[in-house]
């Protein structure tokens, strides 16, 4: 590996780290969708920040970026507190205008500069080398630096306020309760998220911004029930999503972040698909599971219920099961094979006979019902 | 003056105007339903959606034709509705997380594909990325008329089965009791909102896109507790917010249309939400005031009020 790409990797895991961490709390919390929101809105901010500066270098720009965001997100609330449209409405409202108007700043004024919408959306990650900063005598990728203290941020916001955090997503009113500002909980993450979303769409785009902070919690969310092992699992997914979405790019020669967007879907439905107990899979086999134990269910009660009557001989046998459960002359035998491996009957012939353990059962399944 | 001469006869500006009202007047229709069923952000979604499918399309056909494209777009669009019903209904995923899902990496990957049809040589790939961004100065004849096909037939549509798309938008329970297929109902809903969404696509754009499914009905469901009043009212609004976007950046030099566009529609919802009769902010701003305000004629009026609302026999004195 060359040092520039692995400059790019490094790049790219630092911002599937940042962004997982505030992904996970809008997961969890059903905005997700605020993601989508700021990242095109920080278009504004930067543009507002840019006219105002004059420098598209100047580090200041990320609170014009940040500031967008958080206006974005009270806007939207504003909307929502006058009653008279849903929250879907307020978001879907509030950014596209923000982000028109952005637009129309952008094609007036700097019609020659280089801030192009297609730039916004896409990113360039390969360009993330060329642009440097020097830190204590040695040359970094500026994206590194950005980045880094980005993470660093969010790690420590998060640690901090774990508690807070924690208790304002799963319980809001206990939290209100216990006099945790719910509103101060709520800008702080939305701060969060329009910092890292400016942090990282200025290297990989405001799609892939949206696709690490979404996707990779979403995946980690069927993985597990708690929050700590959430948050490491959606940031691993996303570092994972992204270098193996960079070689994809590299090896097709397409755009790097749209591969590693789409190496965050893969993921995504690899967890739905395996999840240990929430994916789809793992749902089929527990419904299977159930319909089997239930027909075994059957079958004891059956033949507990004919035991010891002057019928017994016809109804208590393998043949018979097909007309009485309505069973297939296969799925019969596998029933009974499967009661046989749990001990409660025995086939002697065609004829069935309950053990006493078998016996026990069907009384306790009889009691029940 | 003389730009209202234009509108009939430079070929452009009439184009570009034409679209933008089918736009409008389509977009406007299906955000009714869409505002009424709490899917206002699926245009967003949707639109992100569709851009794998149109360069897929291309890829199979081979040229730029407005027809096959639209058609992929939509298949796209609905694949992504189908994933995302299918995380909501199996996972504990929400709604909001398996749209965001679906629209990154959809889109994401719709990049990845642009990005490679564009390296390979030939020309025909050229303006592809219209679905990206819009560019309404670019639409043709052969779109317009694409378009007003397209949008005529969900239209058509939508009178047709307006009394089953009333009763599922608001008691989805009693069209199921009734015997009504209200799953397949629901389908073409959705299918015609991504119609409206692929309609405008190559004019506005993916993000604006969202705001022209998103915008008209809201502003019109502050005027009117009516549904047929209120598709009319949107799909109005949806057309004179694209006129005025197309006649606003024909007149100006430099101004993109489609986010004129979404300004204009903006500013229909800003005036709907505070002068709406009824439901409009400043209404009801005032019938508080002149609730909370004591009466100057009748002193003891208020107290009686109180008084009366008393349970009897309860607090007496």
């Amino acid at each position: 590996m060359t040092q520039s790409q692995i400059e790019i990797q490094v790049v790219a895991a630092l911002v599937a780290a940042a962004c997982a961490i505030p992904g996970v709390f809008l997961v969890l919390r059903r905005s997700a969708l605020i993601s989508d929101a700021i990242s095109h809105t920080v278009l504004l901010g930067i543009v507002i920040g840019f006219m105002l500066l004059g420098d598209i270098e100047n580090p200041l720009l990320i609170v014009f970026a940040a500031g967008a965001g958080v206006l974005t997100v009270t806007l939207s609330e504003l909307l929502l507190k006058t009653r008279r449209v849903r929250e879907d409405a307020a978001i879907g409202l509030v950014f596209p205008a923000l982000f028109s108007i952005a637009v129309i700043i952008i094609t007036q004024n700097f019609g020659s500069i280089h801030i192009d919408v297609d730039a916004v959306l896409l990113g360039e990650l390969a360009f993330a080398p060329f642009n440097r900063v020097d830190i204590i005598g040695s040359s970094l990728p500026r994206g590194v630096v950005v980045m880094g203290i980005i993470l660093i941020a969010n790690l420590i916001a998060v640690a901090v306020f774990y508690k807070e955090l924690k208790l304002a997503t799963f319980d809001a009113g206990l939290a209100a309760a216990l006099g945790f500002s719910p509103a101060l909980i709520h800008y702080g993450l939305m701060t969060s998220v329009s910092v890292t979303a400016v942090g990282a769409f200025d290297h990989v785009g405001s799609i892939l911004v949206i696709a690490l902070m979404i996707a990779p919690p979403a995946a980690a969310y069927l993985l597990t029930d708690r929050l700590a092992r959430m948050i490491a699992y959606s940031a691993l997914i996303g570092i994972a999503a992204a270098i193996s979405g960079y070689w994809i790019a590299r090896a097709l020669n397409v755009n790097i972040s749209g591969a590693m967007a789409t190496m965050t879907g893969i993921f995504f439905v690899a967890a739905l698909m395996f999840a240990p107990e929430r994916g789809l899979i793992a749902q089929v086999i527990r419904r299977k599971r159930r319909g089997e134990r239930f027909a075994v269910e059957m079958l004891l009660v059956h033949l507990r219920r004919h035991e010891g009557t002057s019928d017994e001989e016809t109804e208590n046998t393998l043949g018979h099961l097909t007309d009485e459960l309505n069973w297939s002359p296969r799925y019969a035998h596998q029933t009974v094979k499967r009661a046989q491996r749990n001990g409660y009957v025995q086939l002697v012939s065609d004829a069935l006979r309950l053990t006493d353990q078998g016996r026990t059962m069907a009384s306790t399944l009889l009691a029940v019902r | 003056m003389e730009n209202l001469l234009l509108i009939f006869t430079d070929y452009t500006i009439r184009n570009v105007l034409l679209g933008a009202i089918v736009l409008g007047l389509v977009s406007g229709t299906l955000s009714a339903f869409a505002v009424l069923r709490k899917a206002s952000l699926l245009g967003d979604t949707m639109s992100h959606a569709a851009l794998p499918g149109v360069i897929i399309a291309f890829l199979i056909t081979g040229v730029r034709a407005p027809l096959p494209l639209l058609i992929g777009a939509l298949i796209a669009g609905l694949l992504g509705t189908l994933f995302m019903s299918l995380i909501t209904s199996t996972t504990r995923i929400k709604q909001d997380s398996a749209q965001g899902v679906i629209l990154a990496v959809f889109f994401g990957f719709g990049m990845a594909l642009l990005s490679w049809v564009i390296r390979q040589p030939g020309s025909e790939h050229a303006g592809l990325d219209r679905f990206l961004f819009g560019q309404a100065a670019a639409t043709v004849e052969s779109d317009v008329i694409t378009m007003a096909g397209i949008g005529g037939i969900a239209l058509l549509l939508i009178a047709l089965f307006w009394k089953e798309f009333k009763l599922i938008t608001f008691d989805a329970q009693y069209a199921r009791t009734i015997g009504l297929p209200v799953g397949l109902l629901d389908v073409l809903v959705t299918t015609l909102i991504v119609i409206a969404v692929v309609v405008g696509l190559q004019m506005v754009g993916v993000v604006l896109m969202s705001a022209m499914i998103a915008a008209p009905g809201a502003a019109a469901r502050q005027w009117t507790n009516r549904l047929g009043v209120m598709v009319i009212l949107s799909a109005v609004f949806g057309a004179v917010a694209g006129a005025a976007g197309a006649l606003i950046s024909s007149s100006a030099a430099n101004v993109p249309t489609g986010p004129v566009i979404v300004l204009a529609i903006t500013v229909i919802v800003i005036v709907s939400l505070l002068f709406a009769p009824n439901r409009g902010i400043l209404w009801s701003l005032r019938r508080t005031k002149s609730v909370l305000a004591p009466s100057p004629v009748e002193p003891n009026a208020q107290a009686h009020v109180v008084g009366s609302a008393r349970p009897k026999g309860v607090y007496e004195p």
